[in-house]
């Protein structure tokens, strides 16, 4: 009986902390998902009455916002583009591939991005670009974006592909398939559930991201998202907070619609056809 | 169909020799085990034959032509993986018909002739299936049509049946015997069991740390085992090795060991060289083992250790003095009574002896 009891007082006090922090958490969003309809709103919490959607109105005359999501929608489909292809490429290279030191030489490609890409880095970054005549424009954000977050990827990727066994490519070649086709028939199925992972972390990346495009572009018919959401700001510097809100939950829906479709599509799965 | 020969080949990983030098051919139409334990090489060197590795010496000819450095796909092969190594994002049809789809067969004609292949291995209403939606004995089947659905000069076999369960593996054996009465096809087949070995080969090669031990039919390998490696190696239960001391008086080998006793046996030449060393090892086949009568000359006899009754027989083990342990498989439909001391008898003509090095020696009927 003691124990039973013991056992209820503990499993309650486990609930009560759970839902605490599972507030602290909800809360924001909550705000997210309420704020947007709210003429009125502010930053406290309040259910709408009556639901509106002029702030999406409002959001929508801005040209220059609605630009921003185009140029942020480039931006991220370039870089994935480019990442996802050169680091399932080197990947597979790397892991395949009989080459000596290749462990080394991932580990570094590794350190050095985490170490050099970054805020620390953007001086370097701004004059290479500078030099090369890339300043404003989406090719400079695309490649500064890939070059920074291809080393992790192909970590990530080659993890995945040491997994998969070799003998998927062996019988391929085998029966007859030359190296190429074995890749694009049969190796590259088999890690596409690696590359979405991949081209996922990639998206929200770029995505977010506002340091770099900030201080590459200059002009306004070329700056993401990221960057526009400060022309929700009153010229004093406060936010307008009905209309941030209407504009963050439209900025943040292709990251939800992609997670979505990835998952309906690909649903983050390995499928098997190797006994072991 | 075509030959396999193998050159003075070697290879070796980093500072480790895989196989440090072996040479063999395999005539046209022959079904060959490469039989031993894990790490033996017999693996690396079927993987030789595919073109997977690349010899760190040496030539390899198929059907008289060098394809030492040929691709795997130019060699006219066709492999059985042990993993199967299905296309899981493939249908069933797809797999099996993708060896014709890198040759440029059109859709129809594929589908059609996997279609016939998968009908012969009884998988043909899985076609739509995925590789994850069937059972290991339907993936084994469907990888073994893959392997068949386009003519091969050799098929090999990289110890196909070793993820079967113990019963879809004697199905799945006695299908490929009869594939090989059927076809006549030229086969190079890995395996670590000698049961299979002895099943399906035409000829069995026993290799141990890289080198061929023995390379001979499988009844000879069964019969007059070269080496001691070899009498362990096959049967089921394996041979019984008993080391003895060996002297020759009286013009006949003798021959001591603890619980031994056994009759003078005559002295040929061979015999009469390996006794100098004055260690020898005395085989006997488990099958050749049966209850002593009072008639016996040739007996082993020990405390019971254990007595698995199997069926149709029974394996007594016993455990001589100085613990060397001695199986016997008695073939009889009661239940043997035995007690806690048990006497083993053989005939000579059953006994094999190897030297102080483990090689055999050969008996006084063959010269």
């Amino acid at each position: 009986m003691q124990k039973t009891q013991n056992i209820f007082v503990r499993r309650a006090i486990f609930a009560a902390a759970a839902t605490f922090l599972g507030t602290v958490f909800a809360l924001p969003l909550v705000w997210f998902v309420f704020a947007p309809f709210n003429a009125r709103a502010e930053l406290g919490l309040a259910i709408p009455s009556p639901f509106t959607l002029s702030n999406f109105a409002t959001v929508f005359q801005n040209t220059f916002a609605m630009q921003a999501l185009l140029n942020s929608l480039i931006q991220a489909a370039g870089g994935v583009v480019l990442v996802g292809g050169a680091a399932t490429l080197a990947a597979y290279a790397l892991s395949r591939s009989p080459i000596p030191g290749k462990g080394a030489v991932t580990y570094i490609l590794l350190l050095f991005s985490s170490v050099v890409s970054g805020s620390a880095a953007m001086v370097p970054i701004f004059l290479i670009i500078s030099a090369a005549g890339l300043i404003d424009t989406h090719l400079a954000v695309i490649l500064v974006f890939a070059g920074g977050l291809l080393p992790t990827a192909m970590f990530i990727l080659r993890d995945f592909i040491d997994a998969i066994p070799r003998s998927y490519e062996e019988s391929a070649m085998v029966a007859g398939a030359s190296p190429l086709q074995a890749f694009f028939d049969v190796a590259l199925p088999v890690i596409r559930p690696g590359i979405v992972v991949v081209v996922v972390w990639a998206f929200v990346n770029i995505w977010g991201s506002f340091l770099i495009p900030f201080i590459l572009l200059r002009s306004d018919k070329l700056m993401p998202a990221s960057v526009a959401i400060y022309s929700f700001y009153s010229e004093a510097g406060t936010p307008i907070v009905t209309l941030l809100a209407a504009y963050s939950l439209i900025y943040s829906l292709p990251v939800i619609a992609l997670y979505l479709f990835v998952n309906w599509k690909f649903g983050f799965r390995f499928f098997g056809g190797i006994k072991s | 169909m075509a030959s396999v020969e193998f050159q003075n080949i070697s290879k070796t990983f980093g500072a480790f020799v895989a196989v440090p030098d072996i040479s063999f051919q395999i005539a046209d139409g022959e079904f060959i085990c490469l039989l031993g334990p894990s790490g033996c090489g017999k693996t690396t060197s079927l993987r030789m034959i595919a073109g997977l590795e690349t010899p760190s010496s040496g030539r390899v000819m198929i059907g008289g032509r060098d394809v030492t450095y040929l691709h795997p796909k130019d060699r006219g092969i066709s492999m059985v993986f042990q993993d199967y190594a299905l296309y899981p994002h493939m249908n069933i049809a797809d797999n099996i018909a993708y060896p014709l789809k890198v040759r440029g067969e059109a859709e129809t004609k594929r589908h059609a002739r996997a279609k016939d292949v998968a009908d012969v291995l009884k998988i043909g209403d899985l076609l739509k299936r995925l590789p994850s939606q069937i059972s290991g004995g339907q993936q084994q089947r469907t990888s073994l049509a893959r392997a068949l659905v386009y003519p091969s000069e050799v098929y090999l076999f990289d110890e196909p049946l070793s993820n079967l369960d113990a019963k879809l593996r004697l199905e799945a054996r006695g299908f490929l015997n009869h594939l090989q009465r059927d076809m006549g096809m030229t086969a190079v087949y890995v395996t670590h069991d000698q049961a299979e070995a002895m099943a399906l080969a035409t000829r069995i090669a026993v290799m141990d740390k890289g080198r061929i031990v023995q390379f001979a039919p499988p009844i000879e390998i069964y019969r007059r085992p070269a080496t001691t490696f070899v009498a362990n190696f096959v049967g089921n239960p394996p041979m019984n090795l008993v080391p003895v001391e060996a002297s020759v008086g009286d013009g006949a080998l003798h021959l001591r060991a603890d619980g031994l006793q056994v009759a003078p046996i005559e002295l040929t030449d061979a015999v009469a060289k390996a006794a100098r060393s004055g260690k020898m090892t005395l085989g006997v086949r488990p099958e050749h083992l049966r209850i002593a009568g009072a008639t016996d000359h040739n007996i082993l006899s020990g405390e019971l250790f254990a007595n698995e009754n199997m069926g149709p027989e029974s394996l007594v083990t016993l455990e001589r003095g100085d613990n060397g342990r001695v199986t016997a498989r008695i073939f009889t439909d009661d239940e043997i009574k035995v007690g806690t001391s048990v006497h083993l008898a053989f005939d000579a003509r059953h006994v094999t002896l190897f030297d102080d090095t483990g090689a055999r020696i050969p008996a006084a009927d063959e010269r």
